[in-house]
């Protein structure tokens, strides 16, 4: 018989002392394989040990992200941390507190249901026994396997989890401390740059080291294997000057730059397609009910992380240590393994801080770029820090989308069949999904692996993300053309195809009630049947003081609605906009109900609320990767002027309820919001202007050229 | 040809010598002095993740040469306080848990300071033209704004 499987990520580390170790008196250290981004996933991890071990926070010190000691959890990514990391967590923790009651019992002559924790020390019916984690610590053998049996604590019980605990990481960032990655100082380290291949398949043609070594003002070298060539030298001024100028001085070959054609999302219709239909077949005739089809884009979207990326690495006696801040420290190393041609035991790979990521940017690769450099320099430690530009124009896209949606309506014009037909590049470019890392394709005898496969519908799915809609409606299929080849390297970005899907799918539902002459929230509750999607609709219109009716149009003021539960399968979330709109788009309120099951730490979820809101936001105004300039090579977004995002000044007043549901599973939040607020942006503008924009940015000239037409 | 060059950081005199005269100002914060709480973020005076003060004047450092500064007072983030003692800000940013990734923050710590010594009552709006330099990609505007409004109460109160 199979053994019951355990929760979240415990199943496939189920041995206790990679989550849980007792390194001093007093002391509890928890490992995990959640990093930080900037999300405060280390602080949630720590309230959740603190309360399944019953102890005080201040015993609980977090390690987290590295292929020596932390348990094998993937990416963090997905909005998973809390639905399927804490919850591995919480039962590690109290499968290791079951183990020292056993123990304690034992000892004592008693039943382990006589004895309790408090603070670390037993208690036997209360009284102290004098026994405690770190007395019993010798005798307990944390290499055992979880089970899954010892008794969570009851979410009555909680002491720390639901509270909002100030972040751990914030203090240093705060005070300027040497926190991140970028600040990491290692003895003898020198400093790199890389001169990046301009495309898989460029070749070096000529280099003028003279003009390159003349720009640094510094003694630089240059390192070279294959197509991979750097810039390394100790004066980190010296290389950079030599690294900017040397993209001026270095010639290459086969040299391919993507086109304006290909920047706008209707590029993609034209192409070779990889098809599948998820769901029944489409009916072949509407059988005489009213059809409703609408095309919905979005173009190329970039990460745009504050920062550019950064990576560490060290080659000595045969061991090669890398310091990153990618998501998935063992899948970089399965990645690098295959790069360098090292075992993976040969690599460690350590998680340090950087900015903000929201997905797949250039982590991983900076990573890759600092250890092909330190395999030519063993016993030397290498920084590599890209470039603003670097970043910008090599990080992987989001892919461009197109989204067609077909509704059959019935009688009281509902929709009674729904097809949602998507035309998009692969969401799944990570190096764990068996994509190059960037400088792996310079290097020699690259050869281009297979195209990773999108991610699966068991894991929310990729370009198909929140495709189907969660109404009530009898007949719903996807139909997902996947376009392989594509001008630029594409991957994850926060919520993948959820974005444009809801975007589409919630602006359709809108158009849908007007058609109807409905109000557009009392026509969605209409046909949703979910009471927890109910309760968050109606919280959201009750906030926002939602009047009903049929919007009235064109009035240069607008009102929007939409609603998504993440992945049908995470967090709900309901949000509101006011708008304004004249040359441009003016946000001024967004309102937002978020059931998110149990939460961690209140005010934390209210941080990534806020921050999916605003990011979303600035998608939808003014986010799209263009490749229509004058740009040396690649994608002509390569700064804050050519890629702009959303400005203090620009940002809307955001009210947020996470709605009382502690008593049930906790469900990702940290991406619901964006396909919401996409949707609600979209239908505001629609209600604002009385013509509805269904490609996105919505940027001004898109608003000019629209308004021109009407 | 190697030089030296003298000014002042945090309230101490320093004097740095370099071969090239410009370099810019954040890389002898970060290389020279070891003072990483200013952050590189663009190179290019966009995104105010670099953010100083030159005599009390709030500059993108990444392009300043330090050829021009002999003599002046510099300002960085950690010259504001320190988790014991805590500028208003700091502790205000605290408060508000604003943040996310925090690369932004010691850039538009030092917008921030620089607005509330010109303008100790600022509105909302003005708080959010002043910190327009600074770019936070996480979305943490909001409680950072917050934040301000909040130091520059205390910081009145202080005065008054």
């Amino acid at each position: 018989m199979n053994a019951p499987a355990l929760p979240g990520t415990l199943n496939d580390n189920p041995v206790l002392d990679r989550w849980v170790s007792f390194p001093a008196p007093g002391k509890v250290t928890v490992n995990t394989g959640r990093v930080e981004l900037g999300q405060g996933v280390l602080t949630a991890m720590q309230q959740v040990a603190t309360d399944e071990l019953y102890v005080s926070m201040a015993r609980v010190t977090v390690h987290s992200g590295d292929t020596v000691r932390a348990p094998n959890e993937g990416y963090t990514a997905g909005s998973q941390s809390i639905q399927t990391g804490a919850v591995a967590m919480r039962q590690a923790c109290a499968d290791v507190r079951a183990l020292f009651l056993a123990q304690a019992a034992a000892i004592i002559g008693c039943k382990p249901d006589e004895l309790s924790v408090r603070d670390g020390s037993i208690l036997h019916n209360g009284a102290s026994t004098g026994q405690d984690y770190w007395t019993l610590a010798g005798a307990i053998d944390l290499t055992a396997k979880a089970t899954g049996s010892g008794a969570r604590k009851a979410v009555a019980d909680f002491t720390s989890i639901g509270q909002s605990s100030a972040r751990l990481d914030l203090p240093p960032k705060i005070f300027g401390d040497a926190i991140f990655i970028h600040d990491m100082k290692l003895d003898g380290m020198v400093h790199a740059r890389v001169v990046r291949q301009p495309n898989r398949g460029a070749t070096i043609g000529t280099i003028d080291e003279a003009a390159i070594k003349r720009a640094a003002k510094g003694p630089v070298d240059l390192v070279r294997n294959g197509n991979f060539l750097a810039i390394v030298g100790s004066n980190e001024t010296a290389v950079d000057l030599a690294g900017a100028a040397a993209v001026n001085h270095v010639a290459w070959q086969n040299v391919e730059a993507p086109t304006p054609l290909q920047q706008e999302a209707y590029w993609l219709l034209q192409r070779p397609t990889v098809d599948r239909v998820l769901g029944s077949p489409e009916p072949s005739d509407s059988q005489g009910r009213q059809r409703f089809e609408a095309t919905f884009t979005r173009g190329f979207v970039a990460h745009a992380s504050i920062s550019p990326s950064c990576g560490l690495a060290l080659f000595k006696d045969g061991q090669m240590t890398v310091w990153t801040h990618c998501q998935g420290v063992f899948p970089l190393r399965a990645a690098l393994a295959r790069t360098l041609k090292l075992e993976p035991s040969a690599i460690i790979v350590h998680h340090v801080q950087g900015s903000g990521c929201y997905g797949h940017n250039g982590a991983d690769d900076a990573a890759a770029d600092a250890a092909i450099i330190a395999m030519q320099k063993p016993g030397t430690p290498v920084r590599v820090r890209w470039r603003r530009e670097e970043e910008f124009v090599y990080e992987p896209k989001s892919p461009s989308m197109v989204v067609k949606v077909r509704a059959l309506l019935d009688d009281a014009g509902k929709p009674a069949d729904w097809t949602q037909e998507i035309w998009s590049g692969n969401h799944n470019g990570r190096p764990g999904g068996g994509s190059s890392l960037l400088g792996e394709e310079a290097l020699p005898g690259y050869t281009p692996p297979p195209p990773p496969n999108e991610v699966p519908e068991a894991a929310g799915g990729g370009a198909t993300r929140n495709a189907e809609p969660l109404y009530d409606i009898p007949e719903k299929r996807i139909v997902h053309h996947k376009i392989v080849e594509q001008p630029v390297r594409v991957s994850a970005l926060r919520g993948l195809g959820a974005t444009a899907n809801v975007f589409a799918l919630e602006c359709c539902i809108d158009e849908l009630a007007e058609r109807a002459g409905q109000d557009p929230v009392a026509y969605r509750l209409s046909i949703t049947s979910d009471p927890r999607a109910r309760a968050v609709i109606e919280k959201a219109a009750a906030m926002a003081n939602w009047q009903p009716g049929p919007p009235n149009g064109g009035e240069g003021h607008g009102r929007g609605v939409a609603f998504a539960r993440y992945k049908n399968k995470a967090a709900y979330c309901a949000v509101v906009v006011d708008l304004d709109v004249d040359e441009e788009i003016r946000l001024n309120n967004v309102w937002c109900a978020t059931d998110g099951g149990l939460i961690v730490s209140p005010d934390g979820a209210l941080n990534q609320l806020e921050g999916g809101i605003i990011q979303a936001a600035s998608w939808v105004l003014k986010e799209q990767v263009r490749f229509d300039n004058d740009a040396p090579t690649g994608p002509s977004a390569f700064d804050w002027e050519t890629y702009p995002v959303l400005k203090f000044s620009e940002v809307p007043e955001i009210t947020i309820a996470l709605l009382n549901t502690k008593d049930e599973v906790p469900l990702g939040i940290g991406e619901v919001a964006g396909g919401p607020v996409a949707a609600a942006i979209g239908n505001a503008v629609s209600h604002a202007l009385g013509v509805r924009i269904r490609d996105l940015p919505l940027t001004r000239e898109r608003i000019a050229a629209t308004l021109l037409k009407e | 040809m190697t030089q030296q060059y003298q000014f002042s950081v945090n309230g101490k005199a320093v004097s740095v010598s370099l071969d090239n005269e410009a370099t810019p100002l954040l890389d002898v914060l970060r290389n020279e002095l070891g003072l990483m709480g200013t952050r590189f973020g663009c190179g290019l005076e966009q995104c105010g993740c670099c953010m100083v003060l030159i005599d009390g004047a709030p500059v993108k450092s990444c392009s300043r040469e330090i050829s021009t500064l002999a003599g002046k007072t510099i300002t960085t983030v950690e010259g504001l306080g320190t988790p014991e003692r805590p500028h208003p800000l700091q502790q205000a940013f605290l408060d508000e848990q604003a943040g996310q990734c925090g690369y932004c923050l010691a850039g538009i710590l030092i917008s921030a300071k620089a607005l509330l010594e010109k303008n100790p009552s600022p509105t909302r709006k003005e708080i959010a033209l002043a910190l327009d330099g600074n770019i936070c990609r996480c979305g943490s505007h909001n409680r950072i704004m917050r934040a301000v409004e909040k130091a520059a109460t205390v910081m009145r109160g202080a005065k008054s």
